[in-house]
């Protein structure tokens, strides 16, 4: 009941509070324990009968030993993780142009679709007779990859982005090993600008790195790559588009320079988003790319995994795929499983690979169609050139004002001798909020603030967006450095302490010593 | 398209602002003879009800596991999710955020991480756990490359009773990077004899409890040796709930412990996406893989929690880095956290009495049943049965009497001589009834 009797109704003139709750809390901004702090031993949230008598067949190896975990009940668990989700920034609340990262609206019919049960309460193992419907599916969407790469294979169990490097790169391996070059090839090429994990994936294949310069106009030139060329390359691993932002505009021919000196190109996918169905990386002479499906295809970021990275491939690598693969015999589908008297690369997981992750993108991908995928590539680049053309003039283009891809890259040259870094710039678009675009990757340029607004922005929000990075790059080059240094104010957190973190690592709850009181010391 | 927000006035007029007469301008770096001018040939936009009911078809196709008595395990187990993991993993700002790069607008996901960790390490008996990783068979080729990291050896020995998926993603991974795997014969009964395969070359050994077939295994002799031989012990597990039943791989001497946390909060999903735990010593928490969460403060000394210890991972160390991993399991490790609160260690260890009670029972009801035998002296929840001729075939028809009773051994280890053993699950999900129809289908089709 609310009475508007009897009491104020209008607001009379007051002082900014500043002053500390009792709480800790901020009206809706709550503070919240760590689980371990309000849970207790002895309390559930699940409602379980007791077994009857029953003999105990764990043998000798029972466990006697507490473990420690707490409990809560269903209220208090809901309102734990409600609370904690609030301090997250996410996609359906607001723009989060993190370049490279590929954040855009997650369908929630593709999240209703992967929660059917005929998709998500099937067993791997189950016999094949009783999912064809499952292997149907996986199949389908693997006839999208193939078409929209215009590649001739796909391998669909790598559980990630790196996942699928990793796959990539090892039939690509495997490949060289057949044809007995194995001991000659054991370098592999890789550009400056590529993602940390291009080198790590290939160092855990057991090749040797050797870096390629990127040049002055943001791309990788033939000539560079044809100065490192030389019987003992096995690939290049290149992405495309490149985490400048830009299209390597001389793929084709870094993709010929590969083939005639007898090794294989291998492309990082990670922006399949920006030219789904403009153009096709079979065409541009790739033998492997792995496709993030939770970038390109939409499957939720969820703070960090789950992903999906299907690795399409050639006809030169398909033979090499990875167990398990389908086989269609008539109407029948079949697993195959077994990689022996197969010239498969071995296994790189478990079972089949991210079904739930497979369902989602399908339905991303019926529900655009092929016209919608390709309005789609063009509203993202067609953002992030907006983006690009309104803040030229305030800030720095490393590479000039030329047309980008997905993602606009900016360098700090712009911010020199303001007294405002490019983290303090990102930090402060937290307080107006937006979450920071990705800083300090690529590494070629400096201070490197990457835009990526993807197509899922309208009009009315790009406009705020940009009008907002205005009037911060405004103020950062009349030199008010306070609302940069402290930056964010408005966070659930300040700035934390990283080097803290690392210096005495604290990875987990540790119960507090008992500190006696002044009776109890006495007693 | 729904999705998509700009409008065909929108877009002309952003081109115009640009000075821009067609999008394809904006696409001027790309081969203009490779640039497609119209869309592919494959069917066009659809709205949500035809994809739904395209979609629905497909699922239709397939035996649900809540729809018939399902025995199936091997590696992953049907449980009973409570409704509240769903809704409170669906929440807009877990699913739709990325991996928590900036931390003041990132709390909600790193505490809850951090809450995973203490989790795990607790579990397990260990001293750390990391973020998750992609599932328990990648987590366990990333331990046997950990071990060697820390010992500076490339040998690892394989138990038998591993899981054959699991054996078989170390065997690739060790092949490309030239390490070298002794992989023990398939070890039905638990009488493999490890200990004289490790001496000062090994690097690891790897063993599984309950392994493959069913069978808990006591670990500490195989700890021991493995210490006075300067190796470490990677203990794997692919049934979590066992952990709150058996004594833990931390208390038996284990120094790296990963397995697979699919029971708990997370969905069959026909084998993905599921969730790697992978726990440690202190003492080795820097040749970990994977994301790690940390506590620390903030400007104000309030505390908060990062990222930490990324100086082991690619994006700073690229081929240095101790695992080109990028991402974990983030929304499956929430689930796991969230049915883990749920449960607590009152709920948990009852429920791997349940577990353990009902396998119990079937395998009284099981040999019973004439020309079965059950193989195991002890289990929790799974056990190995012998069934007279070719168990795929019995399986297959035990399908098609509407029981889906367990994994033929022969489907991961074919050409072993193993063809008449089928690995059979048993949860909290399976009633009298369930096990009632298993043993009568069973008693028809032996």
């Amino acid at each position: 009941m609310l009475n508007n009797q009897g009491r104020p109704t209008t607001p009379k003139d007051s002082a900014v509070a500043s002053h500390e709750t009792f709480t800790r809390n901020r009206g809706l901004q709550m503070e919240e324990a760590l689980l371990f702090e309000i849970g207790r031993t002895d309390v559930t949230g699940v409602d379980l009968d007791e077994p009857t008598a029953f003999v105990s067949r764990l043998g000798d190896l029972a466990r006697d030993e507490e473990i420690g975990l707490p409990g809560l009940s269903e209220p208090e668990t809901m309102r734990h993780f409600v609370r904690l989700s609030q301090k997250n920034y996410a996609i359906d609340s607001g723009l989060y142009p993190l370049g490279s990262c590929t954040m855009k609206h997650n369908p929630r019919l593709n999240e209703s679709m992967a929660r059917l049960p005929g998709f998500g309460d099937i067993h791997p193992l189950q016999p094949q007779s009783t999912v064809q419907g499952a292997l149907a599916l996986i199949e389908e969407l693997a006839g999208w990859l193939m078409t929209l790469t215009n590649m001739d294979a796909v391998a669909m169990s790598p559980k990630a982005g790196a996942h699928g490097e990793y796959c990539g790169m090892a039939a690509i391996k495997a490949a060289i090993e057949a044809k007995g070059e194995g001991a000659l090839r054991k370098v592999v090429l890789v550009p400056e600008s590529a993602h940390g994990t291009n080198p790590a994936t290939a160092a855990a294949i057991g090749f040797e790195v050797r870096s390629v310069p990127a040049g002055a106009d943001g791309n990788v030139h033939p000539d560079a790559v044809r100065a490192l060329m030389g019987p003992d390359v096995a690939a290049i691993m290149l992405t495309n588009p490149n985490t400048c932002g830009l299209f390597e505009r001389q793929i084709v021919e870094i993709a010929q320079i590969l083939h005639e000196g007898g090794g294989y190109f291998y492309c990082d996918g990670a922006n399949f988003n920006a030219i789904v169905g403009k153009v096709r990386p079979g065409d541009l002479g790739i033998d492997a790319m792995h496709i993030n499906l939770h970038k390109t295809f939409s499957t939720p970021h969820g703070g960090g995994g789950p992903g999906a990275g299907p690795v399409v491939l050639s006809s030169r690598l398909a033979p090499f795929a990875p167990v398990p693969f389908i086989k269609r015999d008539g109407d029948e589908l079949a697993l195959v499983e077994d990689a022996h008297g197969t010239q498969a690369l071995g296994r790189l997981t478990a079972f089949h690979g991210q079904m739930g992750m497979f369902v989602r993108a399908l339905s991303y991908i019926l529900s655009h169609g092929s016209d919608g995928l390709k309005q789609a590539s063009e509203d993202a680049v067609l953002n992030a050139n907006y983006v690009r053309a309104r803040l030229a003039d305030l800030m720095s283009l490393p590479f000039g004002n030329r047309p980008c891809m997905h993602e606009v890259l900016f360098d700090d040259t712009w911010l020199k001798d303001t007294g405002v870094t490019t983290l303090d710039f990102a930090k402060a678009m937290i307080d107006e909020g937006y979450h920071p675009m990705t800083m300090y990757f690529p590494l070629v340029v400096h201070g490197a603030m990457l835009i990526e607004p993807t197509e899922s922005e309208s009009l009315a929000s790009l406009e705020l967006f940009i009008m907002t990075l205005r009037d911060l790059a405004m103020s950062a080059l009349r030199g008010e450095t306070t609302r940069f240094e402290g930056a964010p104010f408005y966070a659930p957190r300040r700035r934390l302490d990283e080097t803290r973190a690392a210096r005495a690592p604290v990875l987990r709850w540790i119960p507090p010593q008992p500190i006696m009181d002044a009776q109890q010391a006495a007693e | 398209m729904r999705y998509l927000p700009l409008s065909d006035t929108d877009r002309s007029g952003m081109l115009a602002r640009m000075g821009v007469q067609h999008v394809d301008e904006l696409f001027a770096d790309v081969p203009a003879h490779l640039l497609l001018k119209d869309p592919l040939d494959l069917p066009r936009r659809k709205g949500e009800l035809d994809v739904a009911r395209q979609l629905g078809r497909m699922a239709a196709r397939n035996v649900t596991a809540s729809s018939v008595p399902f025995f199936v395990g091997a590696g992953a187990y049907k449980h009973h999710v409570p409704a509240t993991v769903d809704h409170l993993v669906q929440r807009s700002e877990f699913l739709t955020s990325y991996t928590p790069y900036q931390p003041e607008i990132s709390q909600g996901t790193l505490q809850y991480l951090f809450e995973f960790q203490t989790q795990v390490a607790l579990l397990t008996g260990m001293d750390v756990a990391n973020a998750s990783m992609y599932d328990g068979s990648t987590g366990t080729a990333e331990a046997v490359l950990m071990a060697h990291r820390v010992t500076r050896r490339n040998k690892a020995v394989l138990s038998g009773g591993l899981h054959p998926h699991y054996a078989e993603v170390v065997r690739t991974q060790s092949h490309l990077a030239n390490d070298e795997v002794v992989t023990l014969a398939a070890d039905v009964s638990a009488s493999e004899d490890i200990l004289s395969q490790i001496d000062n070359t090994t690097s690891c050994v790897v063993v599984q409890t309950p392994d493959f077939f069913g069978n808990p295994r006591d670990l500490t002799a195989i700890a021991d040796k493995c210490h006075a031989n300067g190796a470490l012990l990677i203990a794997v597990f692919t049934e979590v709930v066992s952990l709150a039943a058996l004594k833990s791989p931390g208390a038996m001497g284990a120094d790296i412990v990963v397995g697979e946390g699919q029971s708990i909060g997370n969905a069959l999903n026909f084998g993905g996406p599921y969730v790697g735990l992978f726990a440690t010593r202190t003492k080795y928490v820097r040749q970990m893989p994977g994301r790690l969460c940390g506590e620390t403060l903030d400007a104000e000394g309030r505390r908060g929690f990062v990222l930490t210890l990324s100086t082991r991972e690619q994006h700073i160390r690229r081929d240095k880095a101790t695992s080109n991993i990028c991402t974990n399991s983030g929304l499956c490790a929430l689930a796991f956290t969230i049915h883990m609160t749920l449960l607590g260690e009152a709920g948990l260890k009852r429920l791997a009495r349940i577990n353990h009670a009902n396998a119990v029972q079937l395998s009284g009801l099981l040999a019973g049943v004439k020309g079965v035998e059950v193989l195991n002296k002890s289990f929790f929840n799974e056990f190995t049965i012998r069934v007279p001729g070719k168990a795929a075939d019995v399986v297959e028809k035990l399908a098609a009497k509407g029981v889906l009773g367990g994994v033929p051994v022969s489907r991961l280890l074919s050409g072993k001589g193993l063809d008449d053993l089928i690995i059979v699950a048993n949860t909290e999900v399976n009633t009298d009834d369930d096990r009632a129809s298993f043993v009568a289908a069973l008693k028809e089709v032996v």
